[in-house]
Formats: C-alpha cells, sequence, structure tokens
C-alpha cells in the first residue's frame, strides 16, 4: 500500500518545476507534473491528487480556466495558486473562482511554500 | 522667478514628454488668450472705425477658425502626454512580471541548495550562496517597489481591508531584521500594548510599512551605538506605530520632500548606497488608503522619529 500524498504541479517555467518536484519528494510526496493546463486539467481528473500547485499564466489553458472546470466538476481536490500575478484583481478572481489560497512566487521562499502545503493539507 | 513661473506652469510637462512648442497644451493656451484678447480689441476698432457688418462677421469667423484649429492642437498633445503615461506604467509593469519569473527561479534554485538536507556544501559554499540569495531579494524587492509605483500612479493602489494582528506582523519584522541590526551595532528596544483593538489594513502593505520604518532606522544609524525605540500602542479610537531612532537625522531643507517618489537625502545618499528612495512613498500611500495618517518629527545628527495611525475599534 501506498499511503503518500500525491501531489500535482501544474507548472511551465522549468526552474520552477524542478525545484519544487525536487522539495516535495525530499518531503515525501508522491509527485505528478504539467507542463500546461490542459494536461494538469487532465491528469488532476483521472489522478485524484490529493493538492494541486497551479500556475496561472499557461500554455494551451490558464490556471483560471483550469480552477473553473475543476469546480465545475464538482472536485473539491485543495488547490493552491502559485502565481507572479499580485494584482488584487487576479487574486480575488483567483479565491472567487474557489481557489484555496494564493501565494505570489518571488514573495515566498520554499520553504514558506512548503508550510502552505502542509498546512492546507492538514486541513482537508 | 517669474520666469521660473511661468516655465514650471505652461513648458515643464511638454519637455519631459519631448512634445514641441505647438503640441503643447499650456503654451497653446497662452497664445489663445493673446489672440482672444487681441481679436476683441481688433473687432472693437473695427466696428468703430468702418461700421462695415460684413467686415466684422468676416474677422470673427477668422478668428474662431484660429482658435479652434489651435485648441484641437492643444487637445491633441494632452492626449499625447497621457499616452506617454499610460505606456510607461504599461512597460513597468510588463517587465516587472518578466523580471519575477527569472528571480524566483534563481530563489528557489539556492533555496534548494541552501536546505539542511542538502548538506554538502563548504563554509565558503554556503556564504556565497547567502550572498545570491540576499542579492535576488533585493531586486525582488526593487522589483514590487516599482509594481507599487506604477500602481500608484495609474490609480490602481487597491488594497484590502482585513482585519489584521499588528503585534503579530511586528514580531516576524524584527525578527526578520534583527541580525540587520546586529550587524549595524543598533539595539531593538520594543514594546507593544497587550490589547490595540481591531484594526483594519492590508497585511502584506502595512508589514512593508513597518519593515521600512525599523530599515530605515537601521540603515541611518550613523553612529556606532545606536538605540531604535519601536512602539504599537492604543491611543483610544487609533493605533499608533512609532521607530524612533539616535541616528543620523534629516537636515531641515530636505524634510518636505521626504515622502516625495525616489527622493534620498544628502546626508545619507554618500554614506548609504543601498536605497532607492520608494519605501516611504509608497508607505504614505498605504497608509492613507487605509484610512490613516503618516508623519515623523527629526532633527539632523541627533535622530528621527516616524510613525503612523491607523483607525481602531475597541472591543
Ligand atoms: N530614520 C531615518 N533617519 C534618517 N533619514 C531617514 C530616516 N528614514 C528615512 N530617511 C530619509 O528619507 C529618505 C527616504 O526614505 P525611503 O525609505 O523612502 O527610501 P530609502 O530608504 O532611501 O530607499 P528604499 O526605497 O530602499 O526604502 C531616505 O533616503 C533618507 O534620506
Ligand atoms: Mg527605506
Amino acid at each position: 500500500m501506498d499511503n503518500k500524498k500525491k501531489i500535482l504541479v501544474v507548472e511551465d517555467e522549468a526552474t520552477l518545476q524542478k525545484a519544487l518536484n525536487d522539495v516535495l519528494v525530499q518531503e515525501g510526496y508522491n509527485v505528478l507534473s504539467a507542463l500546461d493546463g490542459m494536461l494538469g486539467l487532465d491528469l488532476a481528473l483521472k489522478e485524484k491528487p490529493d493538492l494541486i500547485l497551479l500556475d496561472v499564466i499557461l500554455p494551451k489553458m490558464d490556471g483560471f480556466e483550469v480552477l473553473k472546470k475543476l469546480r465545475e466538476n464538482d472536485s473539491q481536490i485543495p488547490i493552491i495558486i502559485l502565481t507572479n500575478l499580485s494584482d488584487i484583481s487576479d487574486i480575488q478572481k483567483a479565491l472567487d473562482l474557489g481557489a484555496t489560497t494564493y501565494l505570489v512566487k518571488a514573495d515566498f521562499h520554499l520553504d514558506d511554500v512548503l508550510k502552505k502545503i502542509k498546512e492546507t493539507l492538514s486541513k482537508n | 522667478m517669474i520666469n521660473k513661473i511661468i516655465y514650471k506652469v505652461f513648458f515643464k510637462d511638454c519637455r519631459e514628454n519631448n512634445l514641441g512648442l505647438w503640441q503643447c497644451p499650456g503654451f497653446l493656451f497662452l497664445m489663445m488668450g493673446f489672440i482672444n484678447i487681441a481679436s476683441m480689441l481688433g473687432v472693437y476698432v473695427i466696428v468703430r472705425e468702418y461700421n462695415v457688418p460684413e467686415l466684422v462677421v468676416f474677422s470673427v469667423s477668422a478668428v474662431s477658425v484660429i482658435i479652434f484649429s489651435i485648441g484641437s492642437s492643444a487637445i491633441n498633445g494632452f492626449q499625447q502626454i497621457a499616452k506617454a503615461n499610460k505606456m510607461k506604467s504599461e512597460f513597468v509593469s510588463i517587465a516587472s512580471h518578466q523580471l519575477k519569473a527569472p528571480l524566483s527561479g534563481m530563489r528557489w534554485a539556492t533555496d534548494i541548495l541552501l536546505r539542511d538536507k542538502n548538506k554538502c556544501l563548504s563554509d565558503k559554499q554556503a556564504e556565497y550562496l547567502k550572498d545570491i540569495q540576499e542579492n535576488t531579494s533585493r531586486m525582488i524587492r526593487l522589483i514590487n517597489d516599482l509594481l507599487d509605483v506604477s500602481r500608484i500612479e495609474s490609480g490602481k493602489m487597491d488594497i484590502g481591508l482585513q482585519t489584521v494582528d499588528l503585534s503579530g506582523i511586528l514580531k516576524t519584522v524584527i525578527k526578520e531584521l534583527s541580525s540587520f541590526a546586529l550587524a549595524n551595532n543598533a539595539e531593538l528596544v520594543v514594546s507593544v500594548d497587550k490589547d490595540l483593538g481591531s484594526v483594519k489594513t492590508d497585511s502584506i502593505r502595512i508589514k512593508m510599512v513597518m519593515q521600512n520604518f525599523i530599515d530605515n532606522a537601521i540603515k541611518y544609524i550613523g553612529s556606532e551605538n545606536g538605540i531604535i525605540k519601536i512602539s504599537l500602542k492604543n491611543k483610544g479610537d487609533e493605533v499608533v506605530f512609532t521607530v524612533e531612532d539616535n541616528g543620523s537625522g534629516i537636515p531641515e531643507k530636505d524634510q518636505k520632500k521626504i515622502f516625495d517618489k525616489f527622493f534620498r537625502s544628502g546626508n545619507i545618499a554618500k554614506k548609504q548606497t543601498i536605497g532607492t528612495g520608494l519605501g516611504l512613498y509608497i508607505a504614505k500611500a498605504a497608509v492613507e488608503s487605509s484610512n490613516g495618517s503618516i508623519g515623523f518629527e527629526s532633527k539632523e545628527k541627533k535622530g528621527s522619529i516616524f510613525w503612523f495611525r491607523l483607525p481602531a475599534r475597541n472591543s
């Protein structure tokens, strides 16, 4: 039996994808990655991860769209939006669409991102 | 003196925006004024001398055409100034977002190398990596500041007002700045009232304001044994945050410009090169959009006290 928590990372920037992947594996999570929104949505629906890290500006389908589709699909998976858009209007839009929390990448160290992930997982 | 005023009122914006004289609204309005007066007098003279109605009609229409074309030229000038401003803030916003992606990459990559679980670095290597991290953080802060400036200028600095825990935020800020204080021989003395009441502001922005007050007090300490008194007090229907230092102070002639964009006072700009002069400009916008007020008192070579007040509701 594999009872590791499964996390899906939807991020197109290679360095960030790699860093998140490494840190999450080090912390003992099962990691799935998608480099575009379409694949992200597919994996989310098929694999039913315990948590999704979702970028907003993505090829093929943007993060807001993915978020909307997932919530329309009645999926309750916690979703952390991880982006560099920092306008209040973007934050509000993500929360309105049903994001669990919103993090601005450049303002957070990896350890802070990790802390948020643990917090979110323990609440659900 | 009068030359200067005329220049400032009529021409300055045009010079800054690269507009020629005949596109410059200030200058065109001045001309329009003169033409108006001259043509009034002209019509008066014509009527008195010749008493030919056709001539009056002709000259009035001619003047109208001239005024109309000058007017449309002026409007054109206004539009160009507006366009230039819009382009400037769009540029800042696009450039900043594009810079944030690679900087996040640098921050996270060095985060990984510096993690406890990757303890394979020599002390020297770790030290240099920390330097990279610090420099990355400085760039990120600069970009965030520029973004805030462009938001303020385009009137889009909406801030989310929520009930915040000011003393908790202060604790974090002090923890983050304690090693910087130590490195500058500055002692931080903190006093916080137990019950602060409930305060509504934007937690990220107000944290930046507190950070900048304390960061300034440490940076501009200018002496060997700096003492910085930090306090959060409940004053009835207001919470007052103050940071008092015994540092280099601000020369009298610079005091009215302290909250201006990019302004740095001459007494410190030479000694302390780190800083862009945006901290207090943004702080003022942030505090005021939370319905608060901000200010300071300072004496050169003696020290300064910076404060902000936010409305509070006592429970
Ligand atoms: N505690 C202080 N003591 C002396 N001078 C100060 C103090 N606080 C602010 N100043 C003066 O006000 C100027 C503007 O401060 P501000 O925080 O806006 O910019 P900065 O610290 O130079 O740069 P940054 O944008 O990085 O904050 C400073 O450059 C300095 O001249
Ligand atoms: Mg400052």
